[in-house]
């Protein structure tokens, strides 16, 4: 899932300055899982603004709600009647959803909450880590199920650099190399033989953003 | 006008520790500042950030935590947890500048209700210090 994490509040506060009365709409999908962007994150932030804008002297009112998915029009859309009564809207969801609000309601100014940081797992409590960058041709196949992308700090499709030492990657602060864990994962499966098998190099447009942002067309969903 | 002022103060109690020695005040007939609430919770471990930022929103001078003593806590970590909230919300309360000392933690036991007494009394006049909450 996106995993995100709060922007500091003065940041957010420098942006929401000519502000009087927003919208702070956060999302109950992913950034919920994250305690970043759901409903009691909407809270907490909505009182920290409050209060850092009465203590400078220049109230500010704030508008509370939480989308389903913030990413699709149709919860977006629950948002109107609120997103008519204020200056801008700060959102918590992802930067998808900040869009998907700022396409929307496009005569407001919409300002992101959060920084949208990596697509990944819950590693322990109040933890989470990078698993996968999108990258349009999934190789976790070939790779055990850990993916070189994502996990190598080289981004490495066949095999492990000369850094890799005792299972750790050279980069140091205890990450483990990917290319070692992608070897102990196939050996476990016994399917070391993978290990041979040549990932090609990443193609243009569907792989990579060069020919712009990548969509997906489905023609037997479309209307 | 600072001298009129009675800081308020909302206290979460956790109900096996603090709840208790709070009870023991009156026992002991110590007297706390009438403008203390209580606010009774079954584990501190349940106090969220929101309840204690918005206790300060709405008007607290100040706020505490009444929990066990580290490793004593009945849930093994509420006590561990309302700590870690504090810590991340003093990280909020410095950023948008307000005063950290207004959220303070107190770890005890059910029959510390001196320290309960000597606690708040002690935060009251370091409140009464620090003057009104600049939000209220
Ligand atoms: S190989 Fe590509 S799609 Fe598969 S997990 Fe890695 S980045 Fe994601
Ligand atoms: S040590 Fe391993 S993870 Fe690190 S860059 Fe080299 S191959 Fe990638």
């Amino acid at each position: 899932m996106i995993k995100a994490e709060q922007k500091p509040v003065d940041e957010i506060l420098d942006f929401l300055k000519p502000h009087r009365k927003i919208l702070l709409a956060g999302c109950n999908a992913c950034v919920a899982v994250c305690h970043a962007g759901g409903e009691k994150e909407v809270g907490i932030l909505s009182s920290a603004l409050k209060m850092a804008r009465k203590k400078a002297g220049q109230k500010i009112e704030i508008l509370e709600d939480c989308s389903t998915r913030q990413c699709e029009p149709e919860f977006v859309q629950e948002l109107k009647e609120k997103a008519e009564e204020v200056e801008a809207v700060l959102s918590i969801a992802c930067g998808v959803g900040v869009q998907t609000v700022a396409r929307m309601f496009s005569d407001i100014p919409v300002y992101p909450g959060l920084n949208t940081t990596f697509m990944g797992e819950t590693d322990e409590l109040g933890v989470w880590i990078e698993r996968c960058q999108a990258c349009g041709n999934c190789v976790l196949h070939v790779t055990g199920g850990v993916c070189p992308v994502a996990r190598c700090a080289k981004q490495l499709l066949n095999g492990p650099c000369g850094g890799s030492q005792d299972g750790e990657c050279e980069i140091g602060n205890d990450v483990p190399c990917a290319w070692q864990q992608i070897y102990d994962r196939l050996k476990t499966i016994g399917q070391l033989h993978r290990m041979e098998e040549i990932i090609p190099v990443k193609k243009w447009g569907r792989e990579s953003r060069d020919k712009g942002p990548r969509t997906i067309s489905r023609e037997d969903l479309k209307l | 006008m600072v001298e009129s002022f009675s800081p308020r103060i909302v206290a979460f109690c956790c109900d096996k520790s603090g709840y208790v020695a709070a009870d023991m005040v009156g026992k002991l007939r110590l007297s706390l500042p009438e403008s203390l609430d209580i606010v009774r919770v079954p584990c501190a471990g349940r106090i969220d950030a929101l309840h204690l930022l918005q206790a300060l929103e709405k008007g607290a001078d100040g706020v505490l935590i009444f929990a066990c003593h580290e490793e004593n806590c009945q849930s093994l970590t509420g006590n561990i947890r309302a700590k870690a909230r504090m810590g991340y919300l003093h990280g909020i309360m410095e950023r948008i500048g307000l005063e950290k000392e207004r959220l303070d933690l107190c770890n005890l036991a059910t029959n510390n209700g001196a320290k309960f007494a000597e606690t708040v009394l002690q935060k009251f006049d370091e409140l009464k210090k620090l003057g009104p909450s600049p939000v209220e």
